[in-house]
């Protein structure tokens, strides 16, 4: 074969595959192409997790309530923390059903490679389809806490409590995507250095707890003072968590600009996460 | 000339032997700090050499291969163990990436590394079906419309919606085999999936394959089964330690692997511990064929020709020598013998040095590791016994001419026969 042939025979390859991608080859079209797989994920992580259950997806409810029940006798009750002035087991259940979003979003990304090599090593497909499905089969465990939030919101309302639901309700959606995005930043990152360290997988559980402390979760901004205000903004959640109480209950000291900063905070954070998995999954297999 | 739909261009595939890292980032952070005092390391096993770059140590296990398959050609990839085979596969299916070199491809490109991947044992077969074929790059319209189908192959319709987990094993392998028959891609990998399921199974995947061979589509396909790659593929390609070594018709690959393995043979010297008057020892025990070439392995089928070499020591008198040799399988039971007697014949007066040989014609055995034992008798009186002399290594080779293997453990030995019918 000559070497003009040999050009032109290039030309139609339909697949090229090199020791290392480009930094910045990150494929997104493929993964669009794979769009019914990660659908598929989504379906299956649902299904699958509740077929053998007794109470089934009753437990989207169970869970949130309980947590916020001991919320509100620990935080609410015993250590008489402030809730600007809101029934504590609303601000709870609030504080609480964005949190829940975030934290799985981190943990569950993070076991991407770890928990899925079986899988990995055996067929070729967009390995970001997981952590995508993971982040998007959260969203149905959202909604359904959310309902249950928004049941006892009404509730309350009813009753005459002191809360009151906004029109800023409507940027939950927005809310939402900067929650996903920072959800799968943090865990694709920690998932493409768990690849070489197992021991940071131990980290993310305790860490992820260890953050909800430093969240707007069990007291309100308004209630911290001095010198913790600054290190609490610098915590990309907090005024994801302030925004929803505003929206939902009516009661915020922080202003909505500060969404900004975390917005801004996601798109770096996703960024970092998606270069260094898309440069890890081409070889974590040879060292996982 | 033929379109190229797979060119491998100097690939090369290398791993780090042993723990990459130390596993811990509180390990490595130990190591780094080490470093900068100038010390050892400390995770260093005993007895490891500190490397300069520490790096440790690397294995290539592909070396430049340069391969060019063309389009419409069934290609069978054959050598031992860590030759390579897999490792090129997974480059292939892109499951990990070469360390250097480039692969190209034409076509739409799927890879069996395993059937089943990615099933979820809760869900049902048809949900399972869904979820395998969009693992591997199915659209749902896809698998809708080749739903019938699959589940018609499989043979598993009134289960199709009972969870995976209650199937049998052999059900569970036989739609994940379906699944994966109705992928239709321009080129197949495929390593080794024949060697799950029962033999009726393994026919129905070698008869799949061999329509999507017909059809015109390209299929690579690594397996230790010859008997399956004769019947299937027309090139053959031979690795040996991380190289190819050879590329051509596949019955001309077959033999360049048997040849190309290497040649085992046993030193029996040490007779000490060993029965017998010891006035006929054997010293080396090997297998060649029918040209002289010493053989490692022998296909069933072959000719082969057990030898014997032996010495005579100071004590032999000139008796008349008998031999034999009874071949056992691994569980020790004992398949077939053969003697001089047999033949009604003795050696009378051998020389001081010389080879008994017996020749197996078309040996009968299927594929699997074999012992060989071997015994010498002078004037009815034994002079040795060696119960271990030699690893006959069977591999799958044409025996009844007509392609059809039998699969493992369906038989012990292989025989000719002829099937006609009266009316």
């Amino acid at each position: 074969m000559t070497s003009s042939e040999i050009n032109s025979a290039q030309e139609n390859w339909s697949l090229i595959i090199r020791p290392q991608r480009a930094w910045w080859d990150l494929q997104l079209g493929e993964i669009w192409r794979y769009r019914d797989l990660i659908l598929l994920f989504v379906w299956r992580d649902f299904v699958a997790y509740y077929k053998q259950t007794i109470l089934g997806p009753l437990w989207y409810l169970i869970q949130p309530i309980l947590t916020t029940v001991v919320f509100t006798i620990i935080f609410g009750n015993i250590a008489q923390l402030s809730t600007d002035g809101l029934p504590p087991f609303l601000f709870y259940l609030a504080g609480n059903t964005v949190w829940v979003y975030f934290s799985a979003c981190v943990t569950s990304t993070a076991d991407t490679f770890a928990g899925n090599a079986a899988i990995f090593g055996k067929v070729y497909f967009p390995r970001l389809c997981v952590p995508i499905s993971i982040v998007l089969s959260n969203l149905i465990s959202f909604g359904i806490r959310l309902g249950v939030f928004l049941g006892f919101l009404v509730y309350f309302l009813l009753n005459g409590a002191n809360a009151h639901l906004t029109w800023w309700a409507l940027i939950l959606p927005i809310l939402l995507i900067i929650m996903a995005g920072l959800g799968l930043g943090f865990g694709l990152i920690i998932s493409s250095l768990t690849t070489k360290y197992r021991d940071l997988q131990q980290l993310v559980g305790f860490g992820v707890q260890l953050m909800m402390y430093g969240t707007t979760v069990i007291y309100p901004f308004s209630s911290v003072e001095g010198g913790f205000r600054w290190l609490l903004l610098l915590n990309p959640m907090t005024p994801i968590v302030e925004m929803f109480r505003m929206a939902f209950l009516g009661t915020s000291s922080l202003e909505p600009v500060y969404l900004i900063y975390s917005l801004v905070f996601m798109l770096i954070a996703l960024l970092v996460g998606i270069l260094i998995f898309n440069h890890v999954e081409a070889t974590f297999m040879d060292t996982v | 000339m033929s379109d190229i739909a797979i060119s491998i261009e100097n690939v090369s595939k290398s791993y780090r032997l042993g723990v990459i890292g130390t596993g811990t980032f509180y390990g490595d952070l130990k190591r780094w700090w080490a470093r900068q005092l100038g010390k050892p390391d400390p995770y260093l096993k005993l007895g490891q050499v500190d490397h300069g770059n520490r790096k440790g140590q690397t294995i290539w296990a592909l070396e430049n291969v340069n391969i060019k398959i063309n389009q419409g050609e069934a290609v069978g990839i054959i050598g031992r163990n860590g030759a390579g085979k897999s490792t090129l596969l997974k480059i292939l299916s892109r499951v990990t990436a070469p360390t250097e070199g480039v692969v190209k491809v034409k076509g739409r490109i799927a890879s069996l590394l395993e059937v089943g991947t990615g099933f979820h044992s809760q869900l049902t077969g048809r949900e399972n079906i869904y979820l395998n074929g969009a693992i591997n790059g199915m659209t749902r319209a896809d698998v809708t419309r080749k739903l019938d189908e699959i589940v018609f192959f499989s043979g598993v319709e009134q289960f199709i919606d009972t969870p995976v987990k209650r199937y049998s094993s052999g059900m569970y392998v036989r739609l994940a085999f379906s699944v994966a028959a109705h992928l239709d891609p321009d080129i197949l990998v495929v390593d080794e999936v024949l060697a799950v399921g029962d033999v009726e199974f393994q026919k129905r995947c070698l008869g799949k394959m061999n329509d999507v061979v017909g059809q015109g589509r390209t299929v690579l396909f690594v397996s230790h089964n010859m008997g399956a790659i004769q019947s299937l593929c027309q090139q053959g390609i031979v690795f040996q330690r991380g190289r190819m070594i050879f590329s051509g018709t596949q019955s001309e690959a077959i033999r360049h692997y048997v040849d190309s393995v290497n040649k085992p043979e046993v030193f029996l010297s040490d007779a000490s511990s060993r029965p017998g008057s010891g006035q006929i020892r054997i010293v080396k025990a090997y297998l060649r064929d029918a040209d002289g070439s010493p053989l490692s392995a022998v296909q069933s089928g072959q000719d082969v020709y057990i030898c014997l070499r032996y010495k005579a020591g100071s004590n032999y008198a000139g008796g008349a020598v008998k031999t034999g040799i009874i071949v056992y399988d691994q569980q020790g039971i004992a398949i077939f013998t053969h003697a001089s007697v047999i033949q009604g014949i003795e050696f009378k007066k051998v020389p001081d040095e010389g080879v008994f040989i017996c020749r197996i014609p078309r040996l009968p055995l299927p594929a699997s590791n074999y012992f060989v034992e071997c015994s010498v008798k002078v004037d009815n009186e034994y002079s040795d016994r060696v119960e271990n002399a030699l690893n006959l290594e069977v591999v799958h080779g044409d025996f009844f001419g007509t392609g059809f293997f039998p699969g493992d453990r369906q038989t012990m030995c292989l025989v000719d026969g002829e099937w006609m019918l009266e009316a």
